[in-house]
């Protein structure tokens, strides 16, 4: 289904879709409140593009730099050109430790690379332990937004899922004692796992090490209590130095949520005496992606989803009506390079407002390159024209397309159609709307009278 | 030469000419009020925004030829619309072999607020319009022309619009609820993805009418169109101008 199709769906439920509007534009306020509270807001912004942007120009190197001192630190590195490489290597390390269970912290590229239902498949026991993430792993759901994943439900609907499968009370909706009853069930699965798995926020090429950011600890909790911890890390995710974090990581937590810092920034660097590191390095379409320069500057992206939560479509139309991975203004430049075909819609589900461009912390031209994914677009599919052209020609626009040809003949023609026909189910734009008062004469007509 | 001596091309946007006259005439008197030479040349057609937006830049090479053409020899370029000015320093293919005509039509092509505070240098406008009024910022004209700061940028907030309407006697700027969120027209989005176009539309409305917003302004008619229909659909008493209507009505 197409985004359109998706969104309307999504407002049928009026209620619903104006408490998630209002809740993700609570988090939008929050962002812009604390944003503002740091004077050199603007520099850092400046700042962080700019290493982005070098990395992006170097990101060979960096990628080799990391490596060597990886291993220098005792960390296993595998690389892994695709998705389904990435999922046979994490397989392959469990298989060889013979783990049959593992908990996962928040993990965007393995939700890309469908991690989970690979490894269930293959006998493995998946525990999402980051508490939005198990909450729509019940629900056997993807994340609707990458940083809240579960903000498309409510404590409802929360609280009915608890008592299915943790047996809560029924009708309990308190989120202190959902979250105690989560904590329970999570902390024996914890105890039980020989092997954890994490993201990586950021890696550090100069040390070798990595940064995993989360606001619940679960990744601590899970790799502090596993004798192997693989992590799974997307190759743009490389900065250059560990000062860099001093840029990123005061950008991060609060353009993503409005808190100055994560409550947890755990910096990864060699196993414990006894304990294993893996690094899994995935392209995935990103070497692809690094390819098009017009489009290549999305790989700067941090992940922070502010550009969802400022997203007057996002919030309108939830995460799902995506239908990509990582959904909302980003993920509608990123998924088109990956298949161009299935996510033709989402550079369109944009009014090109800017607003996305203006919040990004690593500023990427979001808006720009939906413009420029609509002018691919076009070239791939041809047919596309077509069922636009008879959208338009049934609108206000057949004004200005008609213009040089027939302007006067379509005012008078709108003036003289009955309403029946001029608010008719094939025009779009009259379905919920009036047409302009038709003017006597156009602007053109007054001028030749009225001027020389 | 004095700014307001040079010779202006007057562009009105196509469904601006075709539907609001008004507004265009509001444009041409307020500018001739302020003593410049305007010429509407009469040869002028649509920019070609909505085609490029919906994904067919590459076929407005032709349109974009013509415009360069007709508004070359003026000393500036303005219109009512910061969307269609955008699109034209924006978006409108490279034309070969008119590159350098091309570029000085880019550097003296403007949006009316911003010719009105930034060429001309007028701080604001005398008069009077005694109205409880409501601006809705448009975003091509706020983050593409900065024609107003932006809410999600840590800077000094500005706006022309409001800057050439703070003097203006009786008049009651309201502060919304959100200050530059979408309207949802969007061109073609307005049709390709009417439900979601409708709702913000609608959210928009009911964010000026909480403030009891008795006129809502803007500086493109685009965005009030639509704002427009969806009131009127809904009897929806709020009224709508466009800020070279105020502007032009107050002027004393």
């Amino acid at each position: 289904m197409s985004h359109p199709i998706q969104a309307a769906e999504f407002l049928q439920d009026q209620a619903k879709s104006k408490w998630h509007d209002e809740t993700l534009w609570f988090v939008r306020d929050k962002r812009d409140k604390i944003s503002k509270s740091v004077p050199e807001w603007e520099n850092l912004r400046d700042l962080a593009s700019l290493i982005k942007d070098n990395v992006l120009a170097n990101l060979g190197s960096y990628l080799e730099e990391f490596e060597k001192n990886a291993k220098a630190n005792n960390i296993h590195v595998h690389w892994a050109k695709d998705a389904e490489e990435h999922n046979r290597i994490v397989l392959g390390i469990l298989q060889e430790k013979r783990c049959k269970a593992i908990v996962k912290s928040k993990s965007i590229l393995t939700e890309e690379c469908h991690l989970n239902p690979y490894l269930e498949k293959n006998g493995i026991e998946v525990v999402d332990t980051d508490l939005g993430e198990r909450i729509v792993q019940f629900l056997n759901q993807a994340p609707s937004h990458i940083v809240l994943p579960a903000i498309h439900l409510k404590k409802r609907d929360i609280s009915e899922i608890f008592h299915e499968k943790l047996h809560t009370e029924k009708g309990n909706e308190d989120p202190d004692y959902l979250t105690h009853a989560a904590r329970i069930n999570l902390r024996e699965k914890f105890l039980s796992s020989k092997v954890a798995i994490t993201g990586v926020n950021f890696g550090v090429a100069e040390t070798g090490e990595f940064v995993v950011c989360t606001n619940e600890g679960n990744a601590d909790m899970g790799v502090h209590l596993a004798d192997v911890h693989i992590a799974c890390m997307g190759i743009e995710k490389i900065i250059p130095k560990r000062a860099h974090l001093g840029v990123f990581l005061r950008l991060l937590a609060r353009s993503a949520t409005g808190q100055s810092v994560t409550n947890y920034t755990s910096h990864f660097r060699s196993p414990s005496p006894g304990k294993e590191i893996h690094i899994v390095l995935v392209d995935n379409g990103r070497t692809a992606q690094l390819a098009r320069p017009k489009f290549k500057n999305s790989l700067k992206c941090i992940r922070c989803g502010a550009c969802m939560n400022t997203c007057p479509i996002y919030r309108r139309s939830g995460g799902f009506s995506y239908e990509s991975t990582v959904p909302g203004p980003i993920g509608s430049i990123l998924s088109p390079g990956i298949d161009l075909q299935k996510h033709s819609s989402l550079p369109f589900a944009s009014t090109l407002c800017g607003s996305c461009t203006d919040i990004c912390p690593v500023k990427i031209n979001i808006h720009e390159q939906l413009y420029e994914w609509r002018q691919e677009i076009t070239k791939a599919q041809p047919d596309r024209a077509k069922s636009l052209a008879m959208k338009i020609a049934n609108g206000v626009f057949a004004v200005p397309f008609a213009y040089n040809l027939s302007g006067n003949l379509m005012r008078g023609a709108l003036k003289i159609l009955p309403d029946s026909i001029t608010y008719s189910g094939l025009n779009t734009w009259g379905k919920q709307r009036d047409l302009p008062e038709l003017p006597k004469e156009s602007f053109k007509d007054w001028y030749k009278k009225n001027r020389k | 030469m004095p700014e307001n001596k040079k010779h202006i091309g007057l562009f009105i946007p196509c469904y601006v000419d075709q539907f609001y006259p008004n507004v265009a005439i509001a444009t041409l008197e307020l500018l001739e009020k302020l003593g410049c030479k305007v010429t509407y040349p009469m040869g002028q057609t649509c920019c070609g925004q909505p085609m490029a937006n919906a994904g067919y830049e590459r076929d407005t090479i032709a349109t974009t030829k013509h415009f360069i053409r007709i508004f070359k020899d003026f000393d500036y370029v303005v219109a009512p619309s910061g969307s269609c000015i955008l699109h034209v320093k924006e978006h409108a293919p490279a034309i070969s072999g008119m590159e350098k005509e091309q570029s000085e039509l880019h550097d003296k092509t403007f949006e009316l607020t911003e010719f009105l505070t930034d060429i001309l240098k007028i701080g604001n406008i005398k008069g009077s319009f005694p109205h409880r009024v409501g601006f809705h910022a448009s975003c091509h004209g706020q983050r593409g022309l900065r024609l107003s700061s932006s809410s999600e940028l840590h800077q000094t907030p500005f706006n022309k619009a409001k800057q050439l309407m703070s003097n203006l006697e009786g008049l009651e700027w309201v502060e919304l609820e959100r200050k530059d969120e979408c309207c949802g027209f969007g061109g073609t989005f307005a049709v390709s993805e009417e439900a979601l176009s409708i709702q913000m539309g609608k959210d928009r409305l009911a964010d000026h009418q909480a403030q009891h917003v008795e006129i809502l302004t803007g500086g493109d008619m685009s965005c009030i169109m639509h704002l427009q229909g969806i009131a009127k659909r809904n009897g929806n008493p709020i009224q709508f101008k466009h800020i070279a209507e105020i502007l032009n009505e107050a002027f004393s």
